[in-house]
């Protein structure tokens, strides 16, 4: 959308008193890597159960929830999550409830591309295995997840652009400050909470600062999703 | 008696992982529930249909973001869904291959944009497009009809519809282009052996044949639109109390999202941070019926067995 020439080194590496934004990367870049850590293992395993065994009753309600979730309001997840954690468990805002917020987000998504990647393997790739002599859980494991590789790989990626733009959800967990990553038990900054912040300032300098913020945001998700389309180019042609 | 074999184990711990969604649902609305119990108690129904919004008298009503809500959402459908009939219909029916492709991958990347950059350039750009040039003049020439009073800001209930219209653009698109594409060519092909005009197949026999599809993905645009937190919260202006109720397209608003992430933090009184979170299970309740609807309908259409599209 509209660049902005917000953008040097200092910007990019300052600290909110200078009006940077090096904690909102920062801070983006931990929720990601926290979101990731819970989200994918258990995304991945769910579409894994929905795609090898979801021929039965209790799969299709799994399968149905999940598609349900992915159309949720994102500030309930960010509500739960603060009740859950900010509130229940460790009394402070963080960005592990951050993570558990965008997880909860993530985990639907991520379930859902899984499943129908895993359906593009041919049944013969499992029959093959299984004629072997193999166990059907290693064929899971060693056989058939490696052959849907890309697949599952271009929809985290997808999943992680959806994730790091969320902002209600980690506006509810992780709150928002000008400094740099402070540890687990404390509030952090993020590059749509800077956004948002910024942009509710009459100073001319921080809604400045909020149009390059916009700006770094939007090229690392629209990077990761031409990324994901070029890799992923005829793949899924219909 | 299950033997414990290696897949056996295995099935056992991938079927529990796959409850985690389930697990997400009941644990969000449990949340919700509990922690709107004490506003429930407290006002009832009253809870529903009041329109206060005053800690200092204990009284709290989400009438207003109730309406709001769904104005705004109105008025995103009104305007989203023909542009995206529109933009899934030339995809699928009229563009050339060299132009389907790139114009189909701009049509998803819309849809990848974070909405609080959305919120950035509403507030920013689009707020005084709407003002100059849709607000003045209609305040101007039809500010008798009461819909069009007020002085127009910018910052209002047609903007934010505006605002959400535009994001439920890829949504709709994508999934009545899917509809659309679903559409047998033995159908097309009948109706032009009978001599109709390529709007006249469009018209009454593709959209005829895809309505409930169609319909589905205006619902799951429908769910996107009531959701929708931070563009809304950036460009509604933020009323509270009897005077978000909507009476005019130019007046400031609230949405049930936007109130939230306005105030959530504000609270003064356990009472009223047991409002918020009320609120957001009305909303909760809201999104849940619309997305059962969406879902039942779009898995009809395209006939999900084992999640398969066949």
């Amino acid at each position: 959308m509209r660049g902005i020439p917000a953008i040097n080194l200092q910007f990019l590496t300052g600290d909110g008193l200078r009006y940077g934004i090096g904690p909102a990367i920062q801070g983006t870049l931990i929720l990601i890597g926290l979101t990731s850590a819970i989200g994918i293992p258990i995304g991945i395993m769910t579409g894994v159960y929905l795609a090898e065994y979801g021929t039965n009753k209790y799969a299709s309600w799994i399968r149905s929830i999940n598609d349900i979730l992915t159309g949720f309001p994102s500030i309930i997840v960010g509500i739960t999550a603060y009740s859950l954690i900010v509130v229940g468990l460790t009394g402070t805002f963080s960005p592990i409830a951050g993570a558990v917020a965008l997880a909860f987000i993530m985990i639907p998504i991520i379930a859902r591309t899984t499943e129908e990647s895993l359906k593009l393997v041919p049944n013969s790739v499992r029959e093959a295995s299984m004629a072997l002599g193999i166990h059907r859980w290693r064929t899971i494991i060693s056989v058939i997840l490696p052959s849907a590789k890309s697949g599952l790989i271009t929809g985290t990626i997808l999943a992680v652009a959806r994730i790091a733009g969320e902002t209600a959800p980690i506006m509810l967990t992780i709150l928002g400050n000008t400094y740099f990553f402070q540890g687990l038990g404390k509030a952090m900054d993020a590059l749509p909470l800077r956004i948002f912040a910024s942009s509710r300032s009459h100073l001319q300098v921080e809604q400045t600062q909020a149009w390059g913020a916009a700006l770094v945001l939007i090229l690392i998700v629209l990077a990761l999703n031409i990324g994901v389309r070029l890799a992923s180019r005829g793949r899924y042609k219909r | 008696m299950i033997k414990l074999t290696g897949d056996n184990i295995f099935k056992a711990i991938i079927a529990i992982i796959a409850a985690s969604a389930a697990i997400i649902l009941l644990l969000n609305t449990y949340v919700l529930v509990t922690g709107s119990a004490n506003i429930f108690a407290t006002s009832g129904f009253e809870f529903i249909s009041g329109k206060n919004w005053d800690p200092g008298i204990s009284s709290f009503g989400v009438l207003p973001y109730i309406l709001g809500t769904l104005l705004t959402s109105g008025i995103a459908l009104l305007v989203g869904v023909p542009l995206s009939l529109g933009i899934a219909i030339f995809i699928v029916e009229m563009a050339p291959k060299t132009v389907r492709v790139p114009f189909s991958y701009l049509v998803e990347m819309l849809a990848a944009v974070p909405s609080v950059i959305y919120g950035l350039w509403g507030l920013f750009v689009l707020r005084f497009w709407v003002l100059n040039y849709i607000e003045k003049p209609l305040n101007t020439y039809l500010g008798w009809i009461p819909i069009f009073s007020g002085t127009p800001t910018g910052l209002d209930i047609l903007t934010a519809g505006l605002i959400l219209a535009i994001m439920i653009i890829p949504t709709v698109a994508s999934v009545s282009r899917e509809v659309i594409s679903a559409v047998p060519n033995s159908i097309r092909e009948g109706a032009y052996g009978i001599g109709a005009t390529k709007w006249e197949v469009i018209r009454h026999w593709v959209i005829n044949y895809g309505r409930s599809g169609i319909f589905g993905a205006i619902i799951l645009g429908l769910g996107r639109a009531i959701g929708e937190t931070m563009a809304v919260t950036m460009v509604i202006g933020n009323a509270t109390g009897p005077k978000a109720m909507p009476t005019s397209l130019f007046q400031p608003g609230q949405t049930l999202p936007s109130l939230i992430a306005n105030g959530f933090f504000d609270s003064d009184t356990p009472l009223q941070s047991s409002a918020y979170i009320g609120a957001g299970l009305v909303l909760l309740l809201i999104s849940l019926l619309i997305n059962v609807a969406a879902h039942v309908m779009v898995t009809r259409v395209l006939k999900v067995k084992g999640g398969a599209v066949e």
